[in-house]
């Protein structure tokens, strides 16, 4: 067991360090858009964006343990992202680079990793949530053409999106539901395609209904093999690891929780002096604590090229709990003020603890439920059998 | 997906060849010599533990683990000693082993040079079961929790008094006792009794965990010579503070073995036991809280190996380290205790199975130097709240 650096990877540290100290000033706002601009062009050129994607497509090469230590680094500093296109570096990018043509390679990954434009991703549909191997959407081949009808719901930035990794249903005789899978890549501005937004309860509206209407995909733009599309999404999903930058910004949550504890009271006194209230933070820290080491336990595994199994859906529920608990714990250290929503003069912070309270489904729902997580840890880690 | 390519790691937070080797050695002599049958026999006998096997393990290197070389041990640390207490732990091996590797600690800690010669050899080969007698009647792990005063008598200090929840009391033959000096709540000392000095009467009983003894140690008058005190008098809270959080990441990595076998039994059970024509780990009923007992206990167990790991490598990091394990592990333990009994249904009450048996030592090892309150609200000190 050891937790020091190799003298390489505390060089690379340095060298993220004083590129931050340079191109991240005290004080700079993160929304301010000639700034952004300006990075992304700047950690773009580092190869800092895609940085452990292979050299030959224009990432940066990067091992995991420097890819760690980046992702630290940048999580320290509340650095903006590195790169625009959230899901196109996530999930698009590494099942393109995996399963794509030379010419589909050529044609996105540059796009991906200039953040030129937004990918959004259709895999929900009305009756296949957690089920997502039963998807319905059809699909039929037409010549040098996909014809496709159906509909995708819960489709986060599906409004603001160029493109889009959409999965399909070619065969629907295929003796596993899993089988006549087939993923395509879709431009939006296609005829047939209708983006309906649906708002959330907390007041935005991040995702949307897509519907299909003899919408025609050019057979060059499927993504691997008719019939191979749930193989190229399960291990694009599980490229979307948990990961350290995750836990920097839970550490964080948490200052500004303890934060919040210092400036509230409780029968007129200080909330931090409330037994319950210090062991609800403890507990938090705990759990945080518990996400980062489990996860560098994973890290040790993946170096050692040890399988993995699921042991991400550790770390998946941990954060649900997290992002559960911390939501409703502000409030009630805000007592009767927590009830305010943002607009009255009496809210607390322009309510935005108001606001975390309610928009945690986001992160605990998207990319399966606490359920489905508790599922894949009982059949393949304990192998129980499937229900 | 991009290929990971091939690094000189250094950040390694598995365990080597070496302790895996060591595991199964624990693992191959527990199974033939301390199977649960065996288990149960021996809870049940006076001293709690079997003297032949206790020598045994001492051949075996195990009761010195973390003794330098110099002084008869194996000289290996803490991760290794993680590994052996989770095999120990996972068969309820009922030994002194904890509390003699406690008392060892604290001479190896805290002791000159001559007082190690003096006692860690015979702790290392058996000869001799130590302990830690810290806690009194206030069951307060805080300073001012020990009021056992010792009265300076030329080179003696004189005690008169209980010191309470002593483990394996009545087996050990050196304890290592906690009093007190004088009024500063800080003014502490260590001493080395032994149980054959004279005012010196110690007696231990099963616990709720029948493979676990507690007990009292009583002084009328005994002297502890200014020889066998560890440090200086009125100086060594910082010595007993480090006790206690060796003594948390111990019990933890007990807990760890011990809440790994009571999953798998519960697992196994539930892949066995059909019911509505299907074995019921089938069902999401059972399935989620098998799953949640996993991600705690993994969680336990990273927090334990980390804080293991600090204790050569990082020892500020140590506090912290040990009682987020503690506190984190004993909740998780408590909740597997009670969902590995209520998932095997009606047969997990009887007194046949064993799954009880994890029940038990979850209830044990709850207060075992410190419970969750205690160690939650020392983590928020320590963050400044």
């Amino acid at each position: 067991m050891d937790f020091r650096l190799s003298p390489e990877e505390e060089a690379f540290r340095a060298e993220v360090r004083a590129f931050l100290d340079e191109n991240l000033p005290e004080g700079q706002s993160r929304m301010d858009f000639p700034f952004l601009m300006e990075w992304n062009k700047k950690v773009r050129a580092k190869r800092w964006v895609g940085f452990s994607w292979p050299k030959e497509v224009g990432g940066g090469g990067g091992s995991l343990m420097q890819q760690v230590v980046l992702k630290e680094e940048m999580s320290k500093r509340k650095a903006p992202p590195l790169g625009a296109c959230f899901m196109g570096l996530a999930w698009v990018g590494p099942a393109i680079v995996h399963y794509g043509t030379e010419a589909q390679k050529q044609r996105f990954i540059p796009d991906i990793l200039d953040g030129a434009y937004q990918w959004c991703t259709g895999y929900s549909e009305p009756d296949t949530g957690s089920d997502l191997a039963a998807l319905q959407c059809k699909c039929v081949r037409e010549g040098d053409q996909y014809v496709v009808n159906g509909q995708k719901i819960w489709t986060s930035i599906a409004m603001w999106s160029k493109w889009m990794i959409l999965l399909v249903r070619t065969d629907p005789k295929a003796a596993s539901k899993h089988d006549g899978i087939t993923c395509l890549l879709v431009e939006m501005s296609t005829p047939g395609i209708d983006v309906r937004p649906i708002q959330n309860m907390s007041g935005s509206s991040m995702f949307a209904e897509v519907f299909f209407n003899d919408v025609r995909v050019p057979v060059e733009n499927r993504l691997g093999a008719e019939g191979q599309g749930w193989q190229v999404t399960v291990s694009a999903l599980a490229s979307e690891r948990s990961s350290i930058a995750e836990v920097t910004a839970m550490f964080r949550k948490l200052e500004e929780l303890q934060e919040l504890a210092k400036k509230c009271t409780k029968d007129g006194a200080p909330a931090t002096s409330d037994s319950k209230v210090r062991r609800q933070l403890a507990v938090f820290e705990a759990k945080i604590e518990a996400m980062k080491l489990n996860g560098l336990r994973s890290l040790t595994q993946q170096l050692r090229g040890e399988p993995m199994q699921g042991e991400t859906s550790v770390n998946k529920l941990l954060r649900a709990e997290l992002e559960v608990d911390m939501g409703d714990f502000a409030l009630e250290l805000l007592g009767s003020a927590g009830a305010y929503w943002k607009g009255s003069d009496e809210t607390v912070d322009g309510g935005r603890w108001q606001f975390g309270a309610l928009n945690w489904p986001e992160v605990v729902i998207g990319g399966g439920t606490p359920n489905i997580q508790r599922n894949i840890i009982a059949e393949r880690i304990l192998h129980l059998p499937k229900d | 997906m991009p290929e990971v390519r091939a690094v000189e790691v250094q950040v390694d937070f598995g365990f080597s060849e070496e302790q895996e080797l060591l595991r199964s050695e624990v693992r191959k002599l527990l199974d033939a010599r301390a199977p649960l049958e065996q288990v149960r026999k021996t809870m049940e006998t006076g001293p709690g533990y079997e003297p032949d096997l206790w020598r045994e393990l001492a051949e075996l290197g195990w009761l010195g683990l973390t003794i330098p070389e110099g002084f008869g041990g194996a000289g290996l640390g803490w991760v290794d000693l993680v590994v052996l207490l989770q095999e120990t732990g996972r068969s309820l091996f009922p030994s002194p082993l904890i509390s003699t590797t406690l008392a060892a600690s604290a001479i190896l800690d805290a002791g000159t040079e001559e007082q190690k010669q003096r006692w860690l050899p015979s702790l290392a080969d058996g000869s001799r079961i130590g302990t830690l007698a810290l806690l009194e009647a206030s069951d307060s792990l805080a300073p001012t929790g020990i009021a056992l005063l010792g009265k300076a008598d030329g080179d003696a200090f004189v005690l008169s008094g209980q010191k309470k929840f002593v483990a394996d009391a009545g087996a050990a033959n050196l304890f290592v006792v906690a009093f007190r000096t004088g009024g500063g709540p800080q003014d502490l000392a260590l001493g080395v009794l032994d149980a054959g000095a004279p005012g010196v009467t110690a007696s231990h009983s099963a616990t709720i965990d029948a493979t676990k003894r507690l007990g009292t140690l009583s002084l009328d008058e005994a002297r502890i010579p200014k020889s066998a005190l560890l440090g200086e008098p009125g100086k060594a809270w910082p010595a007993i503070e480090r006790l206690l959080d060796r003594g948390a990441i111990a019990v933890t990595a007990e807990l760890t073995g011990a809440a790994d076998a009571a999953l798998s039994l519960t697992v196994q059970y539930a892949k066995d036991r059909i019911q509505f024509g299907a074995p019921i780990g089938k069902y999401q009923g059972v399935k989620h809280p098998l799953a949640e007992m996993y991600v705690d206990l993994e969680s336990t167990k990273s927090l334990l190996y980390y804080a293991a790991w600090a204790v050569a490598e990082s020892p500020s990091e140590v506090p912290r380290s040990a009682s987020l394990a503690k506190a984190y592990g004993t909740d998780a333990f408590t909740r597997i205790g009670i969902d590995g009994v209520q998932l095997h249904g009606a047969v997990g009450y009887t007194a046949e199975y064993d799954i009880q048996l994890y029940l038990k030592r979850a209830k044990w090892a709850r207060p075992a130097f410190g419970d969750s309150d205690f160690h939650y609200e020392r983590v928020a000190c320590l963050g400044g709240l």
